[in-house]
């Protein structure tokens, strides 16, 4: 039997392009694997077997008849479930898309399949990509692969136990206040959320538009870097997506950090911290000061206020986002209203689950006449100041550094009562989502919890489009980790 | 006590771009139900709307036009509504930075020239259709998504009259940059109000009403006349105005109450995240100043100065810019303004009318109507013969000198040709001459008719008469 759910993506594309293995070899490696492990780990809400089959077979024909291979040739790819796919169902998770089938692909996906990747199907997350852990899923219950009675984080909790489980050797997830790098720390995996503007929304189903990104997950930073360089640049669909160059993130990952300096934000160790992960992360910073990497501590002053802007901005983003799910056009409608507010209102509570319903609340509040100047704006102004602490640190410093999450991934069900504890869970990430830099968790240890390993997240955040810089300093990490590329040890 | 009206109106103007605001959708009207649809417009799960370039520039031509202050830097907004025929249930528009503030319509009024203010000019998009069927309301999406423009005046407006005047000049401006078709029945041109009265002499307005639902000029002023009447009234017997939105039926020609103060929507505006911020660019605002066309106003008094014309005709003549066209091109050739002006609301306008063709498929083009008008200038056909000739031109691409020929030719105005006939004539006729030599001088016009029945009646009859005195003097 093989191993290619250990290959790295770009020793996939180059085996496939040179006609080494076929793609639908590959494919059906994958999906045998799904198959038979998937039932475990839930981390698909759809799996496309025939679509795969057929795709990695037009990929080989391709390859066979001369034509230049993709850079992602028969790369077996699992999207998430807000990123909409023509014939495939898209559903957010929700009751209230379940069934929907988009008419049209995500620019993303587009790329991908131009890029001849093989898309393996649809990957679970909380509702609308609002959750931390993936129990707010309509549809679907995902597990983490190190410790099934845990979360797998969340919203791109499908994404990162995917590729945590040798599911799908790329993953795309979406990140608005920490979607992507949450469930990779929790995962073991690496997360990237790559600049806002980086890459095409066109398609994404929108949370919180001015936050959300798309990200790949792999399992090494070689598959995140070809993975971006696929998926970023302009997009004349998308109005808020940046004009700008798009470097060989693959090929410039080796590059030397010397020079280079990297910043310990005081404020975010003040928070309250597991102390194997702050252990962890203290080893990872040692690994860049034994590099030559000058660290130094940088003051990020408003950072006790991103997780209460973030759930400002977020929510009143969402609350009119989500308004189109009225069931007039589409989607779930109650069929026994006698008329139309009723049919709305009935079609809304029955097809949202309760968080969802809690943040159209909570946004709708936040933006209504009388309260807009107090919440909404005011979250505003202090996202601004949230911007101004990265604008000073990155004069100061190429990159920061910190742990993704102050907690390993917790037991199903411990914060579900809890609205409040589970939104502390973006305390490290939420920061980077409301300035729109670039910031990636990479794998950096482990932390035992009752008998079980439980892997640990290092959060890196650089400079807005300079995720070369990003990669580059993470890349040099990754190589001196002797816990890279593991798996748990139940689905190897 | 006398009460004064105090209306203000937002129009809102269909941008005649080929495409929707935020999509590659065609505008169309009239076609198949949700058959202009993509993905955007039905504000499926995922879209984005990206900025219709064409959209911005014609409503930046016309708040140029207008004379307004464009923003350095403009943005759009969320609009947050729950309607079926709203796909998103927001709508994408502009609320606290409009891409134009102030500016004026300039209007014609009894009481002389009148300069009304404009508080803003915004762009945003156009809902839907809701089509209701005995079996249920239907939605149409097809106009989901056009460009508009919403263009709001201060209540500057003192009567109905006024308000229907603002109207049609701020009608011909639109149509002049050629930002809007101004179709009102179509929908692309549409008008709410806001009316209330005070007592005369007092500076506090009164409390005001919004009226929706007015489909045509005339019933704008029909709706304000009544709702004038209607709050005078109120407040005359002691009652009080209550702020609401009220709509108005043409057919019965009365308001109704749609929502009032309680029920007013909280649109929950915010800063549309998906679209970027404009920054103006000023050299495109040269540009457009520089291509501005002339506008109606400017145009009516140029016609009066230039052409010698009434402020009525030179009215009817701006109305339509094609027409004016049409005219301008006529008078050039003729030289001769008046009548080229008579001939274009006359004759030119009836048959348009009748036909209810636009200008362009008038089937006498300015240039042979040139013909015709030079031939009555220079007195070669008679007014009448000329009206004739207007008529069979109507049905025939024939030259002009064939159809005079066809219609028995054209005036005679040629002394020497026609010197012989009167001369014929009196050697005939030498009783009646003598009857005149005599003192009969009723006894001329059997000779002129006589003359006159020679030519066929052709004859110039200046002419002929000059002639016949001639003749008569000269005692042969």
């Amino acid at each position: 039997m093989s191993d290619f759910h250990c290959w790295a993506a770009d020793r996939i594309a180059g085996a496939v392009g040179s006609g080494e293995v076929t793609a639908e070899t590959v494919a059906r490696h994958f999906l045998e694997r799904i198959d038979r492990l998937d039932d475990k780990v839930g981390a698909f809400l759809q799996v496309d077997t025939q679509g795969a089959i057929e795709q990695a077979r037009a990929v080989d024909r391709d390859i066979a008849a001369g034509k230049p291979p993709g850079p992602m040739s028969g790369v077996p790819v699992g999207i998430k479930d807000n990123i909409c796919t023509r014939g495939l169902p898209t559903t957010c998770a929700s009751r209230i898309l379940e069934g929907f089938v988009s008419p049209y692909d995500a620019e993303v996906v587009k790329r991908l399949r131009d890029a001849g990747a093989v898309i393996l199907g649809k990957l679970n997350l909380d509702e609308f990509a609002m959750g931390s852990s993936c129990e707010n899923s309509g549809l679907g219950r995902t597990v983490n692969p190190w410790d099934p009675d845990r979360v797998p984080g969340g919203s791109s909790g499908g994404s990162a136990a995917a590729v945590a489980a040798g599911l799908a050797t790329i993953t795309l997830g979406s990140d608005t206040g920490g979607s992507i790098r949450q469930p990779a720390a929790l995962c073991g995996v690496v997360g990237l959320k790559p600049t806002y503007g980086r890459v095409s929304r066109f398609g994404l189903i929108a949370f919180a538009s001015s936050l959300d990104q798309i990200g790949p997950f792999a399992m090494d930073i070689s598959g995140v870097a070809l993975t971006l360089s696929v998926l970023a640049g302009e997009d004349p669909q998308d109005s808020t997506c940046i004009a700008a160059s798009v470097p060989d993130y693959l090929g410039t990952l080796e590059g030397s950090l010397e020079g280079k300096k990297i910043g310990i934000p005081r404020e975010y160790f003040e928070f309250e911290m597991h102390a194997g992960i702050s252990q962890c992360v203290e080893r990872a910073a040692q690994v860049y000061r034994d590099l030559g990497v000058e660290v130094v501590e940088v003051p990020m002053p408003h950072t006790k206020h991103a997780i209460a802007t973030y759930y400002l901005v977020a929510n009143a983003e969402a609350s009119s986002n989500l308004a189109r799910y009225d069931g007039v056009h589409y989607g779930h409608r109650n069929q026994e209203a006698k008329e139309l507010v009723e049919m709305s209102c009935r079609s809304r509570s029955e097809g949202f689950g309760d968080e969802v319903q809690r943040r159209i609340m909570l946004g709708t509040f936040a933006l209504s006449s009388g309260y807009y100047d107090a919440y909404y704006l005011r979250a505003l102004k202090v996202r601004q100041l949230i911007r101004q602490d990265f604008d000073a640190a990155f004069e100061q410093v190429d990159a920061l550094l910190c742990p993704t999450s102050p907690i390993p991934a917790f037991r199903m069900g411990e914060k579900v009562e809890d609205p409040m504890q589970m939104y502390l869970c973006d305390i490290m990430t939420a920061p980077a989502s409301l300035a729109g830099v670039p910031a990636i968790s990479v794998p950096c240890g482990f932390v035992e919890e009752e008998g079980r390993s439980l892997p640990v997240g290092l959060h890196l955040v650089s400079r807005p489009f300079e995720e070369e810089t990003l990669l580059g300093i993470a890349r040099a990490f990754e190589v001196r980790y002797e816990g890279s590329g593991r798996m748990p040890a139940e689905v190897l | 006590m006398e009460y004064e009206v105090v209306v203000g109106l937002e129009v809102h103007a269909q941008l005649a771009t080929r495409t929707k605001m935020f999509c590659g959708c065609p505008v169309r009207f009239g076609e198949r139900p949700n058959s202009l649809v993509c993905p955007i417009c039905l504000g499926l799960p995922g879209v984005l709307p990206v900025v219709n370039e064409s959209a911005y520039h014609m409503s930046l031509r016309t708040a140029v036009a207008l004379g307004c202050e464009l923003a350095s830097f403009t943005k759009f907004d969320r609009k947050n509504y729950y309607y079926p025929d709203l796909p998103k249930n927001y709508q994408i528009s502009q609320y606290d930075l409009p891409f134009a503030e102030g500016g004026s319509v300039p209007i014609s009024t009894p009481g002389g020239e009148k300069s009304i203010r404009l508080v803003r000019v915004h762009m945003e998009e156009d809902a839907g259709k809701l089509v209701h069927t005995p079996l249920g309301s239907l939605v149409d999406l097809n106009r989901a998504g056009t460009p508009l423009m919403e263009i709001v005046s201060e209540p500057d407006l003192s009567s109905p009259e006024e308000a229907r005047s603002y109207l049609e000049e701020l009608k011909r401006m639109l149509e002049y940059l050629e930002v809007c078709d101004c179709n009102m029945e179509e929908g692309s041109l549409r008008c709410d109000a806001n009316l209330s009265v005070r007592p005369v002499g007092q500076k506090e307005l009164g409390v005001k009403t919004e009226i929706k639902n007015m489909n045509s000029f005339s019933g704008v002023e029909k709706a304000l006349t009544y709702e004038a009447g209607r709050q005078i009234r109120t407040l005359v017997a002691g009652g009080v105005i209550e702020q609401a939105t009220l709509l108005w039926h043409e057919d019965r020609e009365e308001t109704s109450v749609m929502r009032t103060k309680e029920h007013a929507h909280d649109y929950r505006y915010f800063p549309e995240p998906d679209l970027s911020p404009i920054v103006l660019d000023a050299k495109k605002v040269e540009q457009i100043r520089g291509e501005l066309p002339e506008l109606p106003r400017t145009r009516w008094q140029r016609f009066q100065a230039d052409y010698d014309l009434s402020e009525y005709d030179a009215e009817v003549l701006i109305r339509d810019r094609a027409l004016a066209d049409y005219f301008e091109d006529l008078a050039g050739r003729v030289g001769q303004g008046k009548l080229a002006a008579n001939w274009v609301t006359n004759q030119v306008s009836a048959v348009l009318n009748e036909r209810k063709i636009p200008v362009a498929e008038c089937p006498v083009s300015s240039d042979r109507l040139s013909e015709l008008l030079l031939r009555v200038d220079s007195g070669d056909l008679s007014k009448g013969m000329a009206g004739k000739v207007f008529d069979s031109m109507l049905g025939s691409d024939a030259s002009l000198d064939q159809l005079i020929e066809k219609l028995g030719g054209g005036q005679i105005s040629d002394p020497d040709t026609l010197r012989p006939l009167v001369e014929e004539v009196f050697g005939e006729q030498a009783k009646i001459v003598e009857d005149i030599r005599g003192g009969k001088d009723k006894a001329k016009n059997a000779l002129f008719g006589k003359v006159m029945g020679k030519t066929r009646g052709r004859g110039n009859p200046e002419v002929v008469r000059g002639l016949i005195e001639e003749l008569l003097a000269s005692g042969s």
